[in-house]
């Protein structure tokens, strides 16, 4: 592994360790967050998936009878009967905190309380297949926005969680085993440097007493 | 307060003007794309695409915003199944392989 240029002291050896700790702690944390956020995603998910495909189906069979409204009517009577809509949806929108991803939440409401008031129109001059059609679509719009809601929640969780796994990996598999070599490094550095000390400590010690006691002369003079 | 709109092609959206939501007629995907910034910001909350406009539509941005949400409905020409083929790259994006459907 490629070493970044390091300082073998006490003091970033110090600082190493403390930083490893934060860092193997962290990752533990992510970890979970990460294992969470896949178990909520993947209930989300299924939920979408449902969802998707009862709306998909609703609004293809809504837009069925559409079609069997245009053919039995003229289209300019067509268009002119939903000219004007008779109701309006607004919506509120509240916010879910799942594992720190905010997640939309709606509350619908109609501009115009009366059931009826989807048909915008007269209806001597339309023909029946209109109002099924209409009224087709108007139930399958909760469930069109429930669709709205944990799609776009799947689609936030996603991205969370991409980003959370590569925060996870980089500090599982780079961070951390860096981290390790380096003190790994320093403290061998710091042994070693002790090792020298004290022999070199040791060389003197000799030296000086030679020096003091002339023990290799007495020796010397012993043979002779 | 937010509300909702739908663009596509005009036979795929009109009528859902009669349960109350807007709807803009517009199949270029230039001018959509343009519409769908404006409405971002009209106080729009869900915008419903068409799946063959959607398709038209660049890759979708990325945008970590919750709002506004845009997402492809089925229209008139039937089911591309690109809503399906979304989510399900949402699962791969983050599981890093597709799981729920490989059995389908």
């Amino acid at each position: 592994m490629a070493q970044r240029q390091i300082n073998p002291t006490r003091m970033e050896l110090t600082r190493l360790k403390r930083k490893l700790l934060t860092a193997v702690r962290g990752h533990k944390l992510l970890k979970d967050k990460r294992d969470e956020l896949m178990r909520q995603f993947l209930e989300m998910v299924k939920k979408n998936m449902e969802l998707r495909e009862s709306v998909e189906a609703r609004v293809q069979a809504a837009l069925g009878n559409f079609a069997l409204a245009r053919a039995t009517m003229q289209s300019a009577a067509l268009d002119t009967a939903l000219l004007v809509p008779g109701q309006e949806i607004l919506l509120e929108a509240d916010v879910r905190n799942v594992m720190s991803v905010n997640i939309p939440v709606f509350t619908c409401k109609f501009r115009n309380l009366d059931p009826g008031s989807i048909y915008s129109y007269g209806l001597g001059l339309t023909s029946g297949d209109l109002d099924e059609a209409v009224l087709s679509l108007s139930e399958a719009l909760s469930d069109m926005i429930a669709l709205a809601e944990a799609e776009q929640g799947c689609k936030l969780m996603a991205m969370e969680i991409e980003k959370t796994r590569r925060r996870v990996n980089a500090l599982e598999y780079v961070l951390i085993p860096e981290m390790r070599e380096s003190i790994k490094y320093i403290s061998m550095k710091l042994d070693e440097n002790e090792r020298s000390t004290q022999i070199r400590l040791m060389k003197v010690k000799n030296m000086v007493l030679e020096q003091a006691h002339h023990y290799m002369e007495r020796q010397n003079a012993d043979f002779e | 307060m937010y509300k909702i709109a739908v663009i596509g092609d005009r036979d795929s959206i009109y009528g859902f003007a009669a349960i109350g939501v807007d709807v803009y007629p517009i199949t270029d995907a230039v001018a959509s794309a343009k519409k769908i910034r404006a409405l971002a910001e009209g106080g729009y909350a869900i915008i419903y695409v068409t799946e063959a406009l959607y398709a038209k539509l660049h890759a979708e941005e990325q945008s970590a915003a919750m709002l506004p949400i845009v997402l492809p409905i089925p229209g008139i020409a039937g089911n591309t199944g690109l809503g399906v083929a979304r989510v399900r790259k949402f699962v791969e994006q983050a599981v890093g392989s597709d799981i729920l459907f490989s059995d389908r």
